[in-house]
């Protein structure tokens, strides 16, 4: 019975597999390039922005870790004469699935915080109404993913694996991904699950680019036997599970910006980040801005996606959010740059590619990382 | 004198309850409407949507897919268990304070509500340093990630329902009864099983009812307690409308879950219904000391399984809210008041929090009270085939799904009059709908234990329908109201789900607030999200025994 139990599950399994594609699956099957084809709704003209009227009033919608510092937004009241409320959703992949089935109908005029893993789902939803800013001129070509402009980049910034620097001290830190499947970091690294976390999600994507189609799961069968542990959200991982945050893991999900963060929220106590950060790990996530297609005020809406580039927004974003400016221009604060690098050669997948695999990946990886 | 009785029974519906046409009127219109505008349409609208789209899987595969089989299974049998156990820690301790008086009985009584008012992220973080700190982590006895973790938490979450609910009705049972059977030499326990038991039924059905939708909908506790591998019908339509777009899935399951909820309440409603009628207030003999030290030893007993549970979790929230830098010290509480970097996403000091939470809380208590009291009135008085739609369709919200409501208020709501969406509004409102069930649930055994021998006594005596309400059925009802006020308010203060779904301006409630200081790293963050844990704690405790303060003058204690 014992030895017979595996065999029964795989069988299982596999017929559930067959079902599921033999079912017609919506997402595996057909996807992929919809989500850059030509949208059928006209751009907001860059012109037409200047005859936002003033005494407007817009909304823009934002994921529950957006922050400016104070008076930010009332700038560009005073600049424009329109007024801004702002809406906080969920997280990230909460804001996303409620723009999508409020597409064409938005609770708000601007989105603030979709990122390059969560692109695609919101462009195939038709979720956005294409504007190309003048300010685009001082963002690097690599961060604008969309060619026909329904999304503006905002900031960058790269998950990585950090790790605890006391914990290590006589010995040697993990360095690369065949690190963390070692004995001597056995049942030291806690991750995010991928299906509730957007850590967890893009530290899978990571091993994916890194070790293809083909050899990721084969890492994970690694990972696992040597005792990962999978935190439902970064909360847990990091606040709980990790060192920092008084648990036993001495290497997490977190991202490239969290030495930093450790250092400013101190308050003063720190001047020497407690972590570091496994630089090969690091997986490149673009938050994004775009006018919500539906939007009663498009011009409006289309004066703040300019304000949110301008210096004002772009070198406040840093000590707020922990990412860096997409601006070129922008001025990124010593305080933040000196514990806070972006990856060389971070990892990155094409987001029509992460859209079209999600479901089949994060399945996969259930199979494989928590059996 | 027979004509009377025969006028008056408890078949006379029309000579029971208030004889205003208006009364009548708003007794079944408000709760209708309400039910009708924020549940049943927003609901009618996301599964029409969602089953119209494609998804991953089809009706089929509820039946044949073997892991959606094992969810459903597991959500079942979990919420069961759940159910009972949490009924066997309560019913002692609902036994011991509805009997007796002793030191300290207000605050046991207000203590049980806590864990039920704080957002599961706080109780279940608090667990698992528990199941650390007891090294129930790993080894033969291993707690950390495995089912029984969900369960003992659903136990901690919800025993303050057995407790309240069956406790209140407990000290309208004539005791006299009890005594007599005692003095003829009838064992406790045979007293308990024989005489108390069968007359506790409507109150036990109703409150293990609210338990089981409560755990049958359970959501946090299985993702933060139960590990990456467990999974209810309500994770996975979170997991599927919120991560993977995939509403016709989500729609699926929420559909197979309200149609099990709807079995269910239909089941217990009539359950509860069949009772028999109970003594007039004035029979009620008021809690007394235990006399023996075997009866001090059994109430102590009796409340200390229900105390241990919920204390331990709560003292090690205390214990980290006092942790800071080399030791222990009130800085957390004194950070709460500034607004620095530390706090910048919240755009607020973190105190203000405490402020919109206890504002919304208000707003959604008497939304709930007003609703859910015509509800009960309704159900009681009104007509047979309106009492019964309100009394299973007004349960319903505590087992459905808070993100399939939340998706149905974001497609539904978005025509004015009712463009709700973005609303302050709409936050009370949900809160309400979760509410109003145990207003109705506290409420509706309540008026219905009223002896009709005592109204015919007073129409008797001459008292017209009105005064007969106003001296008889009013100050049951509102003895009990003031209970489920406790609950409502609790509910409102610690509710996350709706909170944090629905995309609102920027105003925190405590446990966003809480949420957003943990989101980030750093040691000072975290202990201020504990000391603000603490305060809604407090402030949770300190709201229950406010509100049993300001309840009607009376002996009995619901």
């Amino acid at each position: 019975m014992i030895v017979r139990r595996p065999l029964v599950a795989s069988l299982v399994l596999g017929v559930v597999a067959l079902a599921a594609t033999a079912c017609g699956d919506s997402s595996s099957s057909s996807a992929g390039a919809k989500c850059f084809d030509k949208p059928a709704t006209p751009a907001i003209a860059a012109d037409s922005v200047k005859n936002a009227t003033k005494g407007t009033s817009i909304t823009l919608v934002t994921h529950d870790s957006f922050a400016l510092s104070d008076g930010t937004l009332e700038k560009f009241t005073a600049q424009t004469g329109i007024e801004v409320k702002l809406l906080k959703s969920d997280d990230a992949g909460a804001m996303v699935s409620q723009a999508v089935i409020t597409s064409g109908k938005p609770t708000a005029d601007v989105m603030f915080g979709i990122d390059n893993t969560f692109l695609c789902k919101a462009l195939e939803a038709n979720v956005f109404q294409s504007y190309e800013s003048p300010a685009l001129a001082n963002v690097p070509k690599e961060l604008q993913l969309d060619p026909h402009y329904r999304v503006t980049p905002m900031d960058v910034g790269d998950v990585c694996v950090n790790y605890w620097k006391d914990s290590f001290a006589s010995g040697k830190a993990p360095a690369s991904f065949d690190d963390l499947t070692k004995p001597e970091f056995k049942d030291k690294f806690v991750t995010e699950h991928p299906d509730t976390s957007s850590p967890g999600f893009a530290f899978l994507l990571a091993t994916i680019a890194k070790y293809g189609d083909k050899g990721w799961e084969g890492y994970w069968r690694k990972l696992r036997d040597n005792d990962i542990a999978i935190a439902p959200g970064w909360t847990e991982a990091y606040s709980e599970q990790f060192k920092s945050g008084g648990g036993d893991k001495s290497i997490v999900t977190s991202y490239a910006s969290s030495p930093a963060a450790e250092v400013v929220f101190s308050e003063g106590k720190l001047t020497e980040p407690p972590t570091g950060v496994v630089n090969e790990t690091c997986f490149r996530q673009i938050e994004f801005a775009g006018v919500l297609r539906g939007s009663a005020h498009p011009e409006a809406a289309a004066a703040l996606v300019d304000f949110l580039l301008s210096e004002a927004v772009q070198g406040d974003i840093p000590l707020n959010m922990f990412v860096f400016p997409a601006s070129k221009s922008a001025t990124v604060p010593a305080e933040f740059s000196e514990h806070a690098k972006l990856v060389d050669k971070p990892l990155t997948l094409d987001p029509a590619t992460i859209e079209s695999n999600r479901i089949d990946w994060t399945e996969r990886w259930a199979k494989v990382a928590l059996r | 004198m027979g004509e009377g009785r025969a006028a008056l029974g408890t078949r006379g519906v029309m000579a029971r309850g208030p004889r205003s046409r208006v009364a009548r009127f708003a007794m079944v219109g408000v709760p209708l409407a309400f039910f009708a505008v924020f549940f049943a349409y927003p609901i009618a609208t996301i599964l029409d949507r969602g089953l119209g789209r494609r998804g991953r899987h089809n009706v089929v595969d509820l039946l044949t897919d073997g892991q959606l089989r094992s969810v459903l299974w597991f959500t079942l049998w979990q919420a069961l268990v759940s159910t009972l156990l949490t009924l066997a820690v309560g019913l002692p301790a609902a036994r011991a304070l509805a009997r007796y008086r002793f030191t300290g009985k207000a605050f046991v009584r207000a203590l049980v509500v806590v864990p039920f008012a704080l957002p599961t992220v706080v109780i279940g973080s608090a667990i698992n340093a528990l199941i650390d700190r007891f090294g129930l982590d790993d080894g033969p006895v291993r707690l950390y990630h495995t089912t029984w973790a969900i369960l003992l938490a659903h136990v901690i979450f919800n025993v303050a329902v057995i407790v309240r609910v069956v406790g209140g009705y407990w000290t309208l049972l004539d005791q006299r009864v009890d005594e007599s059977a005692q003095m003829l030499g009838a064992s406790n326990w045979r007293v308990f099983v024989e005489i108390d038991l069968p007359r506790l039924r409507p109150a036990i059905t109703a409150a293990c009812a609210i338990v089981f939708l409560f755990c049958f909908t359970s959501f946090g506790v299985i993702l933060l307690l139960g590990g990456p591998r467990q999974a209810t019908i309500e994770s996975e339509i979170w997991r599927y409308a919120v991560q993977r777009t995939d509403f016709h899935t989500a729609a699926l399951l929420s559909a197979f879950q309200l149609a099990a909820v709807i079995a269910m309440v239909a089941a217990a409603t009539l359950l509860e219904r069949r009772v028999g009628r109970l003594a007039g207030r004035s029979r009620v003999a008021a809690p007394r000391r235990p006399s023996t030290a075997r009866e001090r030893v059994g109430v102590a007993a009796a409340l200390a399984p229900t105390v241990a549970l919920v204390a331990l979790p709560l003292a090690s929230l205390v214990e980290r809210s006092l942790v800071v830098r080399g030791g222990h010290g009130f800085d957390n509480y004194r950070a709460l008041g500034s607004r620095d970097r530390a706090s910048s996403s919240l755009l607020v000091p973190p105190i203000e929090a405490v402020r919109n939470s206890l504002v919304t809380a208000v707003v959604a208590t008497l939304i709930g009270l007003v609703v859910g009291g015509l509800a009960a009135g309704a159900i009681v008085y009104g007509r047979r085939a309106v009492a019964r739609a309100l009394d299973i369709g007004l349960m319903l919200p505590l087992g459905t799904s808070a993100v399939t409501l939340g998706f149905g208020f974001l497609i539904a709501l978005d025509d004015p009059p009712l463009d709700l969406r973005t609303s302050w509004m709409l936050i009370p409102l949900a809160q309400a709908l979760v509410a109003i069930p145990f207003v109705v649930r506290i409420v509706v055994p309540a008026l219905r234990a009223i002896d009709d021998r005592l109204r015919d006594a007073a129409t008797v005596l001459g008292a017209s329908p009105q005064r007969v309400w106003r001296h008889v059925d009013w100050p049951v009802a509102a003895r009990a109201a003031s209970a489920a006020a406790a609950f409502a308010f609790a509910i409102s203060l610690g509710e996350f789900g709706a909170t944090s779904f629905l995309a609102r301006p920027d105003a925190p409630t405590i446990p966003i607030a809480m949420f957003r200081l943990l989101s980030q790293p750093g040691a000072a963050l975290r202990g201020m999200a504990m000391a603000l844990a603490v305060i809604l704690a407090a402030l949770v405790m300190l709201a229950t025994l406010v509100v049993e303060r300001i309840r009607p003058r009376s002996s009995v204690s619901l």
